[in-house]
């Protein structure tokens, strides 16, 4: 087992030396000069020029490459000038913030999307199956941003039910002391049910909103997968043993039908915890995605390079984990090697 | 009530009964909390919190002010719109309690109980210190001391622990208000230098996330991009002692959630919401606003007069009459903002900046120019916009460029990215464009130096070159540093005529500085940098 992670890990590291080549390409070919950005308003091209060899620009793009790459081999991914803190500690910051955001969102609308996939599956053309499909067109099509606004605008602005959407936590609440950098389990850890409450207060919009978003591909695809292994012939086959309907249904037809179900929500999952960049301007939410955004508009590129690099890593991993997850509900599927 | 409203509040207490996700109940500490803290919203927070910095952005220059102390500072008079606003011409003692002006000097008394937020008393070396970093990291602060004269660190004479002198290289009228902006702080030196490395002499890493001053807050937390939190120094020596205990920063990039907090009374004070949003916020009341002109500041079109067809003063001139004024005033500020065009024509030019010009939207005329320059039928040309205030450049690049179809000009519309603006405005190529420009010291030569000057700055967006305005820019700061007013006065006003004459710029507007407060919110003051001076606000 331990070969077989070791040995894809190795087969991942040629993409990422491509990726750390092409975001140093395509951030330097950008348009947009961080030293006349950075030089100020009142900037004389003599000022901007001095910022500009501070910051190393001046040098050769080679050079600049190589002393990018031997700072990497020292886990050193450069200094954001947005923020003026290394990208590490600001990465390290703030993945747990979209981790913690995605994760809740993505467990939301599996315990939705699932049952919801099953039952139209089960009862395929009845009114289950018709909501299913009202609701994933309806997930997919409304912009998160617009859904966020709108449930900001009712929850928060209208009722008042919903907290104010400041971040992560209430301003006079302080976040519990870091362990795992999500809020909720570190609250939890704290015994500090006040900030937990605050905490739970916050994520409840942004999940929902995430939720919504999310529910779609994971409803469909449930649904499709769902329906290709009822009509195979070992359900046939097991219904005409006389099962009772529920163990044919969750435990011989669901676990055949959870391989593409899986797949996709490693996709999805990957895809949101840089993608729901909307999501954390609406709620002001510290995570990756809007600090890749804010440095990207900056021609900040430290960042960009290191929320590229890290999102790809990320991407590695998840596949990987998928992949051995595959093993656990199918012993049928192996990784060759 | 009806069983509309019986419904929604039945069930809003149903659910916040239940719990899912109800504010905290305060109790009273919280509330005593609440009390004695600002609660401050606004769309970006500081990259830097030390001035000095490479690269701090805006938002920084909040921090520095409120946690570092100068010399001297302003006086605040009442305002254009009857709110205190700082006075240009009155300086009152900061750091020092005394000041001297001589006719090749001026000296500093410092307090005798001031110190630093560490305890350490503050003295002139640290003065010293700290004015000769301003002129030495380069960059944006010794630009700005460059603007007042203030060049070598030799400038900069202790006399003794208490008194510091600093010495002109040249008569500038700029010099003492250079030493009243936010660049000239006074740093703990002790504690900067012992984290300072051989790299970085001036501990410009230390001081990017901590404050070493002598102000009347410090910083305590910070998150970049998410908050920062500050809390009154009890000790601060220069001033009255403020009553905010606590000033909590944060960041809301959606402006929606802002205007929301805001109107549900959850955030105290917020400045950054598109104009739309404080025009409706004024007309409901509920909050209290106060719009400002921005001092020394206008929103203008500028024509690169360098190169065809604006080099030609006639199409310059039918651009002006086809500026459609009043429509950029309604539809793209909805009033908040204060007209710079249409003055009377018999108006005489006064010796102020901005002040209106003479131009109106009438398109007869600018076809005639437009024909008598040799384009009857007009021409192409683009007309280019900073992103980054998209919310207020594009709905007025829309109304030029439909205006300007009207006599046969075809502007398309290029957008430039905030992080590109820059780089483009120096290549000094753009032929049509809108931009802002505003100067921290509030003189008609100074802006008219950055702006029209042939030296050509950055801010010369035209590259506009005359000799003749040169000669009558250079005059007034002759005269101004001489104190003859009647030779000013000539030379400012030439400087103006000249400028509406050749119109390579028209302005537009003066912007306003919107800031929106709960109503028990009091003692905004307007300042030349326009950011909050957290020490004179109080909460009822």
């Amino acid at each position: 087992m331990l070969r077989l992670i070791g040995r894809r890990l190795l087969t991942a590291l040629p993409s990422i030396v491509g990726v750390i080549i092409v975001t140093f390409l395509l951030t330097r070919v950008l348009p947009g000069d961080p030293a006349a950005y950075f030089a100020g308003p009142a900037a004389t091209p003599a000022a901007i020029a001095e910022v500009r060899t501070k910051l190393g620009l001046d040098r050769p793009l080679p050079e600049q490459f190589f002393s990018y790459v031997a700072g990497l081999a020292r886990g050193d991914l450069g200094t954001s000038l947005t923020t003026g803190r290394p990208v590490m500690t600001e990465l390290a910051a703030r993945l747990p913030a979209s981790a913690e955001l995605t994760l809740a969102g993505l467990i939301l609308s599996f315990m939705i999307a699932v049952p919801l996939g099953i039952l139209a599956a089960i009862r395929q053309g009845s009114w289950i199956d018709h909501l299913c499909r009202v609701l994933a067109t309806a997930g997919v099509s409304l912009p998160v941003f617009f859904t966020g606004l709108l449930l900001v605008y009712v929850f928060y602005y209208l009722t008042g039910i919903a907290p104010s959407p400041v971040g992560r936590i209430d301003v006079f609440y302080s976040p519990p002391p870091s362990v795992t950098g999500f809020y909720v389990i570190d609250a939890l850890i704290a015994r500090d049910f006040g900030a937990l409450r605050a905490a739970l207060s916050q994520l409840a919009l942004p999940v929902a909103t995430l939720a919504i978003f999310s529910l779609a591909p994971i409803a469909r695809i449930t649904r499709a997968s769902m329906l290709g292994v009822l009509s195979s012939e070992f359900i046939r086959t097991a219904r005409a043993s006389g099962l009772r309907p529920t163990t044919v249904v969750i435990t011989y037809a669901f676990r055949n039908a959870l391989i593409p179900v899986v797949t996709t929500i490693g996709m999805v999952f990957s895809f949101l915890l840089g993608a729901n960049v909307l999501v954390e301007k609406v709620f002001a939410w510290p995570g990756v995605g809007s600090f890749a955004i804010e440095a990207l508009i900056a021609s900040d590129f430290a960042p960009v390079q290191g929320f590229v690099l890290t999102m790809a890593i990320l991407y590695i991993l998840i596949n990987l984990s998928i992949d051995l997850l595959y093993g656990v509900i199918d012993p049928r599927v192996r990784i060759e090697g | 009530m009806d069983r509309r409203t019986f419904l929604k509040s039945t069930a809003a207490s149903a659910l916040v009964g239940s719990g899912v996700s109800a504010p905290a109940v305060w109790s009273p500490a919280k509330a005593q909390a609440r009390r004695d803290t600002l609660l401050v919203v606004s769309e970006s927070g500081p990259n830097n919190i030390d001035i000095h910095g490479v690269g701090t952005n805006v938002p920084g220059y909040e921090v520095s002010w409120n946690c570092y102390d100068r010399l001297i500072s302003h006086e605040m008079k009442t305002g254009p719109n009857g709110h205190p606003y700082y006075d240009r011409d009155k300086f009152k003692p900061e750091l020092a309690e005394d000041m001297n002006v001589g006719p090749n000097s001026v000296t500093f008394k410092l307090r005798k109980n001031a110190t630093f937020h560490d305890g350490t008393p503050v003295k002139a070396q640290d003065v010293k210190w700290s004015l000769d970093r301003a002129v030495s990291v380069g960059g944006f602060p010794t630009f700005q001391m460059k603007a007042g004269s203030l060049e070598k660190p030799e400038q900069f004479v202790v006399v003794d622990d208490s008194t510091i002198r600093v010495d002109f290289i040249r008569k500038d009228k700029l010099t003492i208000p250079d030493l009243a902006v936010i660049v000239p702080c006074v740093m703990n030196s002790g504690l900067v230098k012992k984290n300072a490395t051989e790299k970085d002499p001036w501990g410009l890493e230390y001081t990017k996330q901590n404050t070493a001053g002598s102000g009347a807050y410090r910083v305590t937390r910070w998150t970049p991009g998410t908050e920062v939190v500050m809390e009154r120094f009890d000790k601060w020596a220069s001033g009255p002692a403020p009553t905010i205990q606590r000033v909590i920063w944060r960041m809301i990039p959606s402006a929606g959630n802002r205007r929301a907090l805001l109107e549900r009374g959850d955030a105290d004070i917020s400045y950054d919401l598109p104009s739309k949003d404080f025009a409706e916020l004024r007309e409901n009341k509920k909050l209290k606003i106060v719009s400002t002109p921005f001092s020394n500041g206008v929103q203008y079109i500028g024509m690169n007069a360098t190169r065809p067809p604006f080099n030609d003063v006639r199409v310059r001139k039918a651009v002006a009459y086809a500026i459609p004024y009043q429509k950029i005033m309604d539809a793209a500020m909805y009033g908040l903002a204060k007209p710079m065009f249409g003055a009377a024509a018999n108006a005489p030019t006064e010796v102020a900046w901005p002040q209106p010009h003479k131009y109106g939207t009438d398109i007869a005329k600018a076809r005639q120019l437009l024909a008598e320059a040799g384009f009857p039928n007009g021409f192409e040309t683009t007309i280019s916009f900073d992103l980054g205030f998209s919310v207020v450049n594009e709905p007025i690049c829309i109304l030029v460029q439909e205006s300007l179809a009207q006599i046969g000009i075809k502007a398309e519309i290029n957008k430039i990215p905030g992080a590109n603006w820059r780089t483009e405005l120096n290549k000094k190529v753009m032929p049509l464009f809108t931009n802002v420009f505003s100067g921290w010291l509030d003189y008609p030569e100074y802006f008219f130096f950055w702006c029209y000057d042939g030296q050509n700055s950055v801010f010369n967006t035209m590259s506009y070159q005359s000799k003749q305005m040169d000669a009558f820019i250079d005059g007034a700061r002759v005269a101004a540093a001489d104190g003859n007013s009647a030779d000013y006065d000539k030379n400012v006003r030439g400087f103006v005529d000249l400028a509406f004459e050749d119109v390579p710029r028209i302005p537009l507007f003066q912007p306003y500085s919107n800031v929106a407060m709960q109503s028990n919110i009091d003692g905004y003051q307007y300042w030349f940098h326009r950011r909050l001076d957290y020490r004179a606000f109080t909460k009822a």
